[in-house]
Order: structure tokens, then sequence, then C-alpha cells
């Protein structure tokens, strides 16, 4: 058993390290992951930020501080589902067919990639926090709170990266695995606190609004940066995370297994 | 496990929906020697060696390595097997090295066991020049011989070896070859899937032809030309009219008819197999009767001729399928 856990986290280590091999010689990848945050930033920062400067969404006089959080929350979820894209394109290389015949554990190809994955949201939130300050974004409750906040929406994007193995898995190319991803995730996006506040939208949507994930995602991550109220998102988050994790993991590993 | 057939197929079937990829296969092989798969492309020869290493199930039938059914142990058979497919399986923004290491650590050796089974590979595939190049620059022979060394990292006791060869220049071809005869010299058990016939002859200690997933016929390479009738021993006569008392002397050495092309003046002999030890019984006999000959030649069928009469496909046209269909790619 003691070997069996082992053997399981050496072949993860071993996959992780090669992704993230491939992120350092494919600088491109991490650039334009690091590039797209900023010009969200940006662009939601100064549109919209004239008009919500004076309204709920203000927080601490500034859009920003209620901006950055909400759109960490996106730029990390979509980082999340570039899983499936690699995923998928590992599946059309050759590599897998080697992969698939050595006794290795069958769920580290998988985890290999959702870990590495999250490196690569750990480098574009640096870089959003980096930028968020020069914009005038502020953590509010101290270093501890900050660290918290960040954990939250790593880990909330990484149990995202399941989902997103998941449909890596049943999709035949790359294109498609995108594809599925995005129609799915844009309402959820727009449609929750990442951007507005829930309350300016109409009722029916206010619902929906309110109790998805990644409002949830959002407003833990604004209680720990600028110390809006939690509202119980926290634990409502946390048991969407386990949730999560518990049906896309297996369900994604029987998908490779299955798949020829 | 000592004595089982390196690997096994029987009644072996796989349906790619209306596909047949595969019908009713049953192969065996010894331990210890090359098993040449010969088949033009989309005979089946990758789904067998995907079946064969656990890669994908068969529709039916069962299959063994070393006496271990596959479709119930695969990670047994995994421990035993090495496979370098039809296309590369390496990734091509690590380098050599790191290639190799990954193998290694997922066999499960320690790192620094890891490292010196990279190291030790690397120098014997010729590879340790390039070994912290990344892959992508390496040349055709290169990375096949980098993908053979990611099979050997678990020394397997069964080597998978899908078209080792396609689209390599006749010297790294050559080289590949030298490669595989000292892995068998040291005791592997080898399946070579090719569309080459002179690789089958040249490797093969059994030959498998399939096509269209069926097994059309197998043996020795000297088994499947003997199937054709054998050897032919030709030559030309000094005086044509020497060829009646050729008929008469020579018609006990004979397998087969005699032909007499006399446009040509080639008298075609046939004798069977082992045709280079009846040469000296001809040549003696030739003698004896004061017949003069020129231009004397022990002629073997080729498996290219072979492949002629059983699959309708000549080696050359084999080729040309192979660019206007492109290949199947999972
Ligand atoms: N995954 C698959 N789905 C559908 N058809 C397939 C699949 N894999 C192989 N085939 C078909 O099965 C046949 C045998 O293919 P293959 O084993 O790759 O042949 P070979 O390796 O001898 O060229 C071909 O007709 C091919 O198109
Ligand atoms: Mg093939």
């Amino acid at each position: 058993m003691a070997n069996y856990i082992l053997n399981q986290i050496t072949d993860t280590a071993a996959i992780t390290k090669r992704n993230l091999l491939r992120y350092v010689r494919l600088p491109q990848l991490i650039f334009f992951s690091a590039v797209q945050p900023i010009i969200f930033l940006t662009l939601f920062n100064f549109v919209f930020g004239g008009a919500l400067g004076s309204s709920g969404a203000a927080i601490h006089g500034k859009y920003i501080n209620y901006l950055l959080p909400g759109i960490m929350v996106q730029v990390t979820m979509f980082g999340g589902l570039q899983t499936g894209i690699g995923l998928a394109t590992d599946m059309t290389s050759g590599l897998i067919t080697r992969l698939k015949s050595l006794p290795m554990s069958r769920s580290a190809v998988l985890a290999g990639r959702t870990f590495a994955d999250s490196f690569r949201n750990i480098i574009v939130m640096a870089i959003m926090v980096g930028y968020g300050y020069i914009l005038g974004f502020k953590f509010y409750k101290g270093i501890l709170d900050a660290l918290i906040m960040l954990a939250i929406i790593l880990l909330f994007g990484y149990s995202l990266s399941w989902v997103s193995a998941f449909t890596g898995m049943k999709s035949k190319d790359p294109e498609t695995a995108q594809l599925a991803s995005f129609v799915f995730i844009f309402p959820l996006v727009f449609a929750s606190a990442a951007f507005v506040p829930v309350s300016t939208m109409p009722k029916w949507l206010q619902h929906f609004a309110n109790n998805q994930p990644i409002t949830y995602a959002v407003e833990a991550a604004r209680h720990f940066a600028i110390g809006t109220p939690l509202n119980g998102a926290l634990w409502k988050l946390i048991l969407w995370i386990i949730g999560i994790l518990l049906v896309f993991v297996p369900l994604s590993v029987y998908t490779y297994r299955k798949r020829a | 496990m000592s004595n089982q057939p390196a690997f096994k197929a029987i009644k072996v079937s796989k349906y790619f929906g209306e596909v047949h990829a595969l019908s009713e296969v049953s192969l065996s092989s010894e331990q210890g020697k090359i098993f040449g798969l010969l088949g033009p492309n989309g005979a089946g020869k990758t789904t067998l060696v995907n079946m064969l290493s656990t890669l994908t199930e068969p529709t039916a039938g069962k299959l063994e390595v070393l006496g271990v059914d596959v479709i119930n142990n695969p990670n047994q058979v995994r421990k035993l097997i090495g496979l370098a497919g039809q296309f590369a399986a390496i990734d091509e923004y690590l380098t050599g090295e790191e290639n190799i290491y990954m193998v290694a650590r997922l066999y499960h050796l320690s790192a620094k066991e890891a490292k010196i089974r990279t190291k030790k590979l690397l120098e014997e595939l010729s590879l340790a020049d390039a070994a912290k190049r990344q892959v992508r620059t390496y040349s055709g022979g290169m990375r096949r011989r980098l993908d053979l060394g990611a099979s050997l990292v678990g020394h397997p006791k069964v080597l998978f070896l899908d078209e080792p060869t396609t689209g390599l220049d006749p010297r790294t071809r050559s080289e590949l070859w030298d490669i595989i005869r000292d892995l068998v010299n040291e005791g592997t058990s080898i399946l070579l899937t090719t569309q080459y016939l002179e690789e089958a002859d040249e490797l093969a200690d059994h030959i498998a032809v399939i096509d269209h997933g069926k097994l059309i016929a197998q043996g020795t390479s000297r088994q499947l030309k003997s199937q054709l009738g054998g050897d032919v021993i030709k030559f030309s006569l000094k005086n044509k009219n020497d060829i009646e008392k050729v008929m008469a002397v020579l018609k006990p050495l004979s397998s087969g008819k005699i032909i007499y092309e006399e446009k040509d003046n080639l008298v075609n002999l046939p004798v069977g197999s082992h045709g280079s030890r009846k040469l000296i019984d001809v040549v003696r006999k030739l003698d004896g009767a004061k017949i003069e000959t020129v231009s004397f030649e022990l002629h073997e069928p080729t498996l290219d001729d072979v492949f002629l009469n059983l699959t309708g496909i000549k080696a050359s046209e084999v080729a040309e399928v192979k660019k206007s269909k492109k290949g199947w790619r999972k």
C-alpha cells in the first residue's frame, strides 16, 4: 500500500515535470496566459470603472478593489480549462501510447497535467497582483488573508481542471475540447458576482447568480482580499470544490482508461 | 514462464464499427526470436501490436504475453513488455535525456538508478552527444533510436516494434537492424511489424503475412518462398542443339517442369528448396554429359514474389498505396 502511494506520487511528479518543462520550452504559452489577465484588468477597470466608480462596486473608493478578485477567479478558471485542451492534445500525440503501455498509475497522466496547470496559474496570479497594485488595488486584510484568498482561487481553478480533464478526454480533438469548455464557462462567469454586483441584475438572474459556485468563489476571494461580507460563501465553495473533485476525478480517469 | 511462447494470439478479432481491423488471427512466437508481421498499410499490424501492449482490448479472442493474460492482467503484462510504436512516442520539447529519465521514473526506478539507466541507454544508442538537446532538433534516425531507448528502459522481455524503420534512409535502417539483432542476442523476444519485405527476410525468424485483417500465410522466410515452388537454376547453352540432352540428363534433378526459353536461350530448372545444394549436382551432370553452359545462376524467389502471390500487391506498389491513403492516427 505504502509502495502503491509512493508510486502514484512518483508518476504524478514525473508527468508534472514533463508538462512544466514544456511550459519553460514554450514560453509563449505562459506569455499569453499572462497577457490575457492584464488586458482584462485594464479593459474592465477603465471601461466599467467610470460607471461603477461611485456604486456598490467601488470598495474603498476604487472599482479595481472589487474587480481584481473577480477577474482573478475568471482568469484562473480559464487557466483550469486549459487542462482539457492540453490533454486532448496529448491524446493525439504519440507519447500517450507509450504512457499507456507502462506499468504506471493511470491517473498520473491527468493529475500531472492538472498540477502543471496550477503552477501556471500561480505565476499568472502573481502577475495579476503586481499589475493590480499598479492600478491601485490593495489587500486590506493583511498577508495571511491575502494568502488564503489566493489559495481559495487556486483550489477552485484546480477543481475546474478536472472538469476540463473530463471534457478533454471526451473530445475527439483539442479544438472540440476548447469549444466545449467555453460554451459552458461564459454564461457562468458573466452571470456571477465577478464583474458587477448581483443586485444590479434582474430578479430571475439573481437567483441563478447568487447560487452558483463562481459567485461563491468571488465573494470568498473578495472577503479575504478587501473585507466584504462573506455570507457563508467559503463553506459553500469548499463543498462545491469537494463535490466537483469527487465526481470528475474518477470520471476523467475512467474515461482515460477506456479511451483507445 | 520459461517455456511459454513470447506472445500468443488466439482467434483475436478487433472491430471498429464496420471496419474489421483484425479477423480471427491466431499467432504464437517462441521466446528469443524475432517474429515478423508483414503486411501493407491498413492490414491490421498496429491494431495487433496495440492489443498485445495493453493499449486496446480485442473485440473477441484471447491474448497472452509470456503466458500472462493480457486482458485480465494488463498491469503484469506492462512490466514484461516494451513498446516502440509506429509514431515516435517522445516529447519534442524535452531533451533526449529528459525523455528517457521520465520513462525511467515511470518504471519506478529511484532518481539515482534512473540517471544511471538514462546515461547508459543514451550511450548504447549513440545519443550521448545529443542528450541535452531538445528532441525537435533530432533527425529521423535519432528519434527512432531514442524511442527505441525509451522502450528498453524497463529491460523488457518482449519488445514490440511497430514499423521501426519506416521512413528511414537505408544506412540508418541498417544501423537499427544491428541494434535489433543485438537485442535478440541478449535474449529479448521481438515482434516486429514491417511493410518491407527485405526487412522481414533479413531479421525475422518467423514471418506472418497479414492483409485486410486476415492472416494469409506464415512460416520461415524459406518456407514462404518454397510455397512458390522454391528455387530455380537458370543457365544458357553454348550449343542450342544440346537442349534435348539437357532435358534428359537433368530430369531426375528437377522438382517440376524444365522450361527452355528458346528466344533468350535460357534453361529454367526448378529444383525446390535448398537450390544451392543441388547446384553442384547439376553442374556435375552437365559436365559428365559434356554439355557446355554459360551464365549459370541460382534464382531464389524473394519475399517480393511471395507477397505478390498472396496479396496481389507488389512491394513497390505497397509504398504507392501508402502515399495515397493517409495513415490512420488515433
Ligand atoms: N481507432 C480506429 N477506429 C477506426 N478504425 C481504425 C482504428 N484503428 C485502426 N483502424 C482501421 O483498422 C484497419 C487496420 O489498421 P492498422 O492496424 O493501423 O493497420 P496497419 O498498422 O497494418 O497499417 C485500418 O483499416 C484502419 O483504418
Ligand atoms: Mg500501423
